[in-house]
């Protein structure tokens, strides 16, 4: 039989909003056996966050949950109640890894920390990721991805000098974290197979976004310059800019780096006379007269669509890019098409759904992303086939409401 | 220079690293992780040594402050891999190596006889990371893409920026980049586990494009596979009664939402206990039915309503105050922070999550973002300063691989190293 990438990865999942299960779906993707802890009693998470179906809120049809809780089995149990602890920590024995994103400080006070989770399982690896980490006088720190991203720095060095900071869009922060939560899992596993200990991983999400600014923030230690945004600007490239193509908001991105490259620019828009201008014949002065510039290349680009711009762009050899949105994505690009980044499921109460696999792909052993679970969908499969429960047992924790 | 002495999650692992500024996060955070990562230069330096911004202003490849961010960590050679000695040379690098990370066109390296199956059949258990534009495959495969070209066709340029003016990038440095160079770490590290499991490698192949979407698909896929929604930017500003989520305080702006729903309870009223607290008018804020508050809906005269008594009291408190005062009220509010900020933060500090690099050659220490996991057992360390040109040919070259120092000038004279 063909072996999965991650193959024997056992991983006990308590996260909820998005940071947690994006963490995860990586390892679920590519074979590694998820169990997601959930119940009706705690906040179910992503489940209860938008978009809905048809705008009906449902907990098994949330399109945020689907595309990402991915893979996964779930079990729904009612943790406040002795038993649901109980059956929680049989199911930390089982796992290898135990992972959460609730605020900081938070499974301690559930009772699920890291020092009790190791009398359960010496060898266990437990990651939490929270806002600032889980010590420190703002450890305790309530928040989500928004705000985060100002706090990081992003937002504003976002949008434009004469204007108030506009940001990256969304939850930026949301979607940086779980690659360094991902790696610290995978690393930890390693460090374990090669000395039989496992550990504890607090991650802070505001310090994962600090190394993306790592440039900016040199910049300021050793020159004291503190960056502000720029539009689209770039100080060795012009034109360097999204222009508006043909068509309600179609744009294209187009970057000019080398004399060479705004050579083949030219040639591509028709050698205009402007183009020949002194202005415009060397990047300093191109990069004097920007908004002139992109005024001339505005109209040329007005007159074609988006797509034709980046291909007869890409094709002499210059840098350019639709800008795609979500139907470009998922119902348009070649490219995605050809990769096979979006995959079509049948879930059964949303019908057929879109999620992505993992970013990465790998030779030998390519992943199986397969639809979301149902809240508790797993309880039986899971307390019989995994946990080795009897039907007694199992009963038992239905009757008393431990199962949800 | 401090070496690193305690082990790493990933000590035993060497790693070769040929990339240009798409992927040298990848070998940053490998090393950090404790891997010995040796960054393989053309003769000369790479090309991303003249990527700004510079110590002090001064455009040298031993000064730029970009290079030195994603090269901490890393030993560093030079090797002219387009030469038979080079390839050569490459070849038994490759036999002592667990990892090879590359960022060349799709093919280059098959055309030097240097891909993976090539390598593979030197050492079966070579794990080999691709980072690309577009991945190894495909009708794109061969397009370009700087940054705003990635952030473009990922989809994240199209849902940021102002409603009335182009769509805009995250400014400076590339972080399409550092998405796709996060995302080829984990994939090493996966393969490493497989590895294990079998004694073979694998090829990863890591689209920087796709490393884009998944920044974007929260605001974009999700309401268009849900029911056909597509995002667009500023929506904020679009909705037919404005409120803002970024508010000016006293020396700058603090970003907060106000919700509707159940969430509006968790997150509203704490803020509204607060500003009473400090003598702020809170009537009306604290008798409005929050559950039934949508700003997609609302009318502006309750947006005024609500906004008034909020603008009057963070114009009464700076950032760093607010930020403290958030963290007592279990406010989900930040700043929007600049570097000084995020340098002066003391929850960073009381983490010690700052470390000071020395640059002997600056006469200087800089300090950097330190261990991105605080881990009981084994933190990633930043061991040591992005390399200087060639710095570690003599150590790897004579040293480790054997080379005699006649050789070893012939090389130079050649200008294979």
């Amino acid at each position: 039989m063909q072996r999965k990438l991650l193959e024997g990865i056992k991983v006990a999942d308590f996260t909820w909003a998005a940071v947690g299960p994006l963490t995860i779906k990586t390892l679920a993707d590519y074979g590694a056996e998820v169990i997601q802890i959930e119940g009706r009693s705690r906040n179910p998470g992503m489940r209860v966050i938008g978009p809905f179906k048809d705008n009906t809120p449902d907990l098994d049809t949330s399109g945020g949950f689907n595309q990402w809780a991915t893979s996964k089995l779930s079990v729904a149990i009612d943790l406040t109640k002795p038993k649901g602890m109980d059956l929680a920590k049989k199911i930390v024995a089982w796992a290898d890894v135990v992972a959460d994103n609730m605020r900081g400080q938070a499974m301690q006070r559930m009772g699920l920390g890291y020092e009790e989770l190791k009398k359960v399982k010496p060898d266990i690896i437990v990651l939490s990721s929270c806002m600032m980490g889980q010590t420190g006088p703002y450890a305790r720190s309530v928040g989500y991805g928004g705000p985060l991203t100002a706090l990081s720095g992003f937002r504003h060095i976002t949008g434009w000098p004469d204007r108030e900071p506009t940001g990256p869009a969304g939850a930026y922060t949301d979607f940086i974290a779980p690659r360094f939560n991902t790696l610290a899992i995978l690393a930890a596993l390693e460090y374990r197979r090669r000395t039989g200990k496992g550990q504890y991983l607090d991650l802070s999400q505001y310090e994962n976004g600090t190394h993306f600014m790592a440039p900016l923030i040199l910049d300021y230690v050793a020159n004291g310059r503190i960056a502000n945004r720029m539009g689209n600007k770039l100080s060795y490239a012009a034109p360097h800019n999204a222009y508006h193509c043909q068509g309600d908001d179609r744009w294209c991105a187009i970057a000019v780096f080398t004399d060479e490259e705004w050579e083949s620019f030219c040639k591509v828009i028709g050698n205009p006379a402007w183009t020949k201008d002194a202005r415009f014949s060397t990047l300093p002065a191109r990069k004097k007269n920007e908004e002139e510039l992109d005024r001339l290349v505005e109209e040329w680009t007005i007159n074609h669509s988006a797509e034709e711009v980046m291909t007869t762009m890409q094709e002499a050899g210059v840098a350019a890019g639709l800008l795609e949105n979500a139907e470009d994505l998922q119902e348009h690009d070649p490219q995605l098409k050809h990769r096979h980044l979006y995959w079509k499921l049948e879930h059964p109460k949303q019908g057929e759904y879109t999620a992505p696999r993992p970013v990465f792909t790998v030779s030998k052993t390519p992943c199986e992303v397969r639809r979301a679970p149902l809240l508790g969908e797993h309880n039986e499969y899971v307390l019989k086939e995994i946990l080795g429960m009897s039907d007694e047992e199992i009963a038992e924790l239905i009757v008393e409401e431990v199962l949800e | 220079m401090t070496q690193q002495e305690a082990e790493g999650m990933l000590s035993p692992y060497r790693v070769l690293d040929l990339t240009d500024e798409k992927g040298l996060f990848c070998g940053k955070l490998l090393g950090d992780l404790g891997a010995d990562v040796i960054k393989i230069e053309k003769p000369g330096g790479d090309p991303a040594r003249n990527i700004g911004p510079f110590y002090h202003d001064e455009p040298d490849p031993e000064k730029s402050l970009f290079w030195f961010a994603f090269n901490t960590s890393k030993r560093g050679i030079t090797l002219d891999i387009e030469t038979a000695d080079g390839q050569e040379i490459f070849r038994r690098l490759v036999k002592s190596a667990d990892f090879v990370i590359e960022s060349f066109p799709p093919g280059y390296m098959d055309k030097l006889g240097l891909g993976y199956s090539d390598l593979e059949k030197l050492n079966p258990g070579i794990i080999m990371v691709s980072i690309t534009p577009f991945g190894q495959t495909g009708p794109y495969k061969d397009y370009k893409a700087p940054d705003i070209v990635a952030w473009a066709m990922g989809g994240e340029m199209y849902v940021s920026g102002d409603a009335d003016r182009p769509p805009v990038r995250i400014s400076h440095h590339s972080h399409a980049y550092l998405h796709a160079g996060s995302e080829a770490a984990i994939a090493a590290t996966a393969v490493l586990h497989y590895r294990h499991m079998t004694g073979e490698g694998q090829q990863v192949d890591v689209s920087i494009q796709e490393a884009v979407t998944r920044t974007s698909h929260q605001g974009t896929t999700i309401p268009w596979d849900t029911n056909k929604t597509i995002a667009k930017r500023g929506a904020m500003f679009q909705s037919r009664a404005r409120i803002t989520n970024l508010w000016p305080c006293k020396d700058g702006y603090v970003n907060f939402m106000y919700w509707g729903g159940p969430m509006a309870l968790r997150f509203n009223l704490p803020l509204i206990q607060w500003m009473g607290d400090e003598g702020i008018d809170v009537e009306f804020l604290k008798s409005f039915d929050w559950l039934a508050f949508d700003w997609r809906t609302a009318e502006q005269e309750t947006m005024d309503l609500i906004a008034e008594p909020t603008r009057k009291f963070f114009m009464t408190h700076t950032k760093a105050e607010l930020l403290d005062g958030a963290v007592k009220y279990n406010v989900p509010l930040y700043p929007v922070a600049t570097t000084v900020d995020t340098v002066e933060n003391v929850q960073l500090a009381a983490r010690n999550f700052w470390v000071e690099i020395e640059h002997p050659e600056l006469g200087t220490t800089i300090t950097y973002p330190g261990a991105f996991v605080n881990a009981s057992e084994t933190p990633p360390v930043v061991s040591r300063r992005a390399p200087l040109i060639g710095e570690h040919n003599q150590e790897v070259y004579e040293q480790e691989l054997g080379l005699s120092r006649e050789e070893l000038l012939t090389l130079k004279q050649a200008k294979v190293i």
